[in-house]
C-alpha cells in the first residue's frame, strides 16, 4: 500500500484517497520549440525502477496538487512537497540520499 | 421560492448503528485567505465560531465552521438563515478576493449514532477511526467507498457525514449495509 502525506492539509492517507498526476518537474515545450523537444515533452517520460518524482492530487480531500518523491520498487515515500516549485527542495533530496546514495533522476541528484 | 427538500427526507435505518438523514442544513462554501482577520471576524459574526485550524471543525449549536482546505471553509447555519448569512459574508468581505456560495442544496447530511458508529465508518473509509486517532473537533475529508465525503463528530459515538446530494442514495445504502445487523467486527471495541 502506498501511504502519502498531503503537504497542503497535513492528512496522511492511503493511495486511493489521492489521484496520480504523472511525472513531476516536466519542462514544457510549445509553439516555437523544435519537433524533437515537443516530442520529448509529450512522450519521453521517466520510468525508473527506484527513485521517482510524481505529481499527485488530494482529490477526495483538500483538492490540492502536490509533489511526491518515492521509490517505485518498494513504495517507500521519501517525502511530499509543494507543487509551487520547479525542483525538489534540499531536504527531500537529502532524505533520498540518506536512503539511496548516488541516486539520479533526470537533472537532479 | 419553492419548498426546500433534502435528498432523502426522513431516511432512517436502525442496525448496529442508527443512520439518519439529518434534514435541511444551510451550508456555505467560503473561499479566501484564511489568514485574513476580516474573514475570521466575518465568520464569527455569522456563526459565533472562531476560525477552525487545519483539519478542525468548530461547532456552536446549529451553527459551525469546518476547515476544508487551506483556502476553504464550510460554514453551517440553520437552513432558513443561509441567504442572510451569504449576504453578511459578502458585505463583510467587500472587495477582497473571496467567495461565499450557498451550497445547501448541493449536499446531503447524514448522522451516524451508536456504539458501532466508528466501525460503520471505518468499513467504508480508508481512515483510522480509533478514538486515539479521531475525536471531537476534528474533520476528515476522504472517500466513502467510491465518492468523496467529509466526516466529523457531533458527540460521543455520534458522527456527521456530508457528501454530494447526487450520491445521497448511494451513500445511504453504503451506510445501511455497513450497519446491518450482525456486521459487528469489534475492531474499535
Amino acid at each position: 500500500m502506498l501511504i502519502l502525506e498531503c503537504p497542503c492539509c497535513g492528512v496522511k492517507g492511503e493511495e486511493t484517497e489521492f489521484h496520480g498526476g504523472g511525472e513531476a518537474h516536466i519542462r514544457r515545450f510549445g509553439p516555437g520549440s523544435s519537433d524533437e523537444a515537443f516530442h520529448d515533452y509529450l512522450f519521453a517520460k521517466e520510468n525508473p525502477r527506484g527513485v521517482h518524482f510524481e505529481r499527485w492530487r488530494h482529490v477526495n480531500g483538500c483538492g490540492k496538487w502536490f509533489h511526491v518523491a518515492r521509490c517505485t520498487q518498494t513504495l517507500e515515500v521519501f517525502g511530499s512537497y509543494s507543487a509551487q516549485t520547479t525542483e525538489p527542495p534540499q531536504d527531500i533530496k537529502d532524505a533520498i540520499t540518506a536512503k539511496r546514495p548516488g541516486w539520479r533522476w533526470r537533472e537532479f541528484a | 421560492m419553492s419548498e426546500a427538500k433534502t435528498a432523502l427526507p426522513g431516511a432512517l435505518f436502525d442496525g448496529i448503528a442508527v443512520i439518519e438523514e439529518a434534514g435541511l442544513q444551510g451550508m456555505i462554501t467560503l473561499r479566501g485567505d484564511l489568514g485574513d482577520k476580516a474573514l475570521a471576524s466575518a465568520l464569527h459574526d455569522v456563526t459565533g465560531c472562531a476560525l477552525p485550524g487545519p483539519r478542525e471543525v468548530a461547532l456552536a449549536g446549529e451553527k459551525g465552521a469546518a476547515w476544508m482546505s487551506p483556502d476553504e471553509l464550510l460554514v453551517m447555519v440553520p437552513h432558513g438563515e443561509t441567504a442572510a448569512a451569504v449576504a453578511t459574508l459578502d458585505a463583510r468581505l467587500g472587495e477582497r478576493h473571496a467567495l461565499a456560495a450557498d451550497v445547501s442544496d448541493a449536499r446531503v447530511v447524514f448522522d451516524i449514532r451508536g456504539a458501532y458508529a466508528r466501525e460503520v465508518l471505518g468499513k467504508l473509509m480508508p481512515v483510522d477511526f480509533s478514538a486515539d486517532a479521531f475525536g471531537p473537533g476534528q474533520i476528515r475529508r476522504s472517500r466513502m467507498a467510491q465518492v468523496p465525503a467529509a466526516v466529523w463528530m457531533t458527540g460521543e459515538d455520534a458522527f456527521r457525514v456530508v457528501c454530494f446530494r447526487s450520491v445521497a442514495q448511494y451513500v445511504f445504502d453504503l451506510l445501511k449495509t455497513a450497519a446491518s445487523e450482525g456486521g459487528e467486527v469489534g475492531l474499535y471495541a
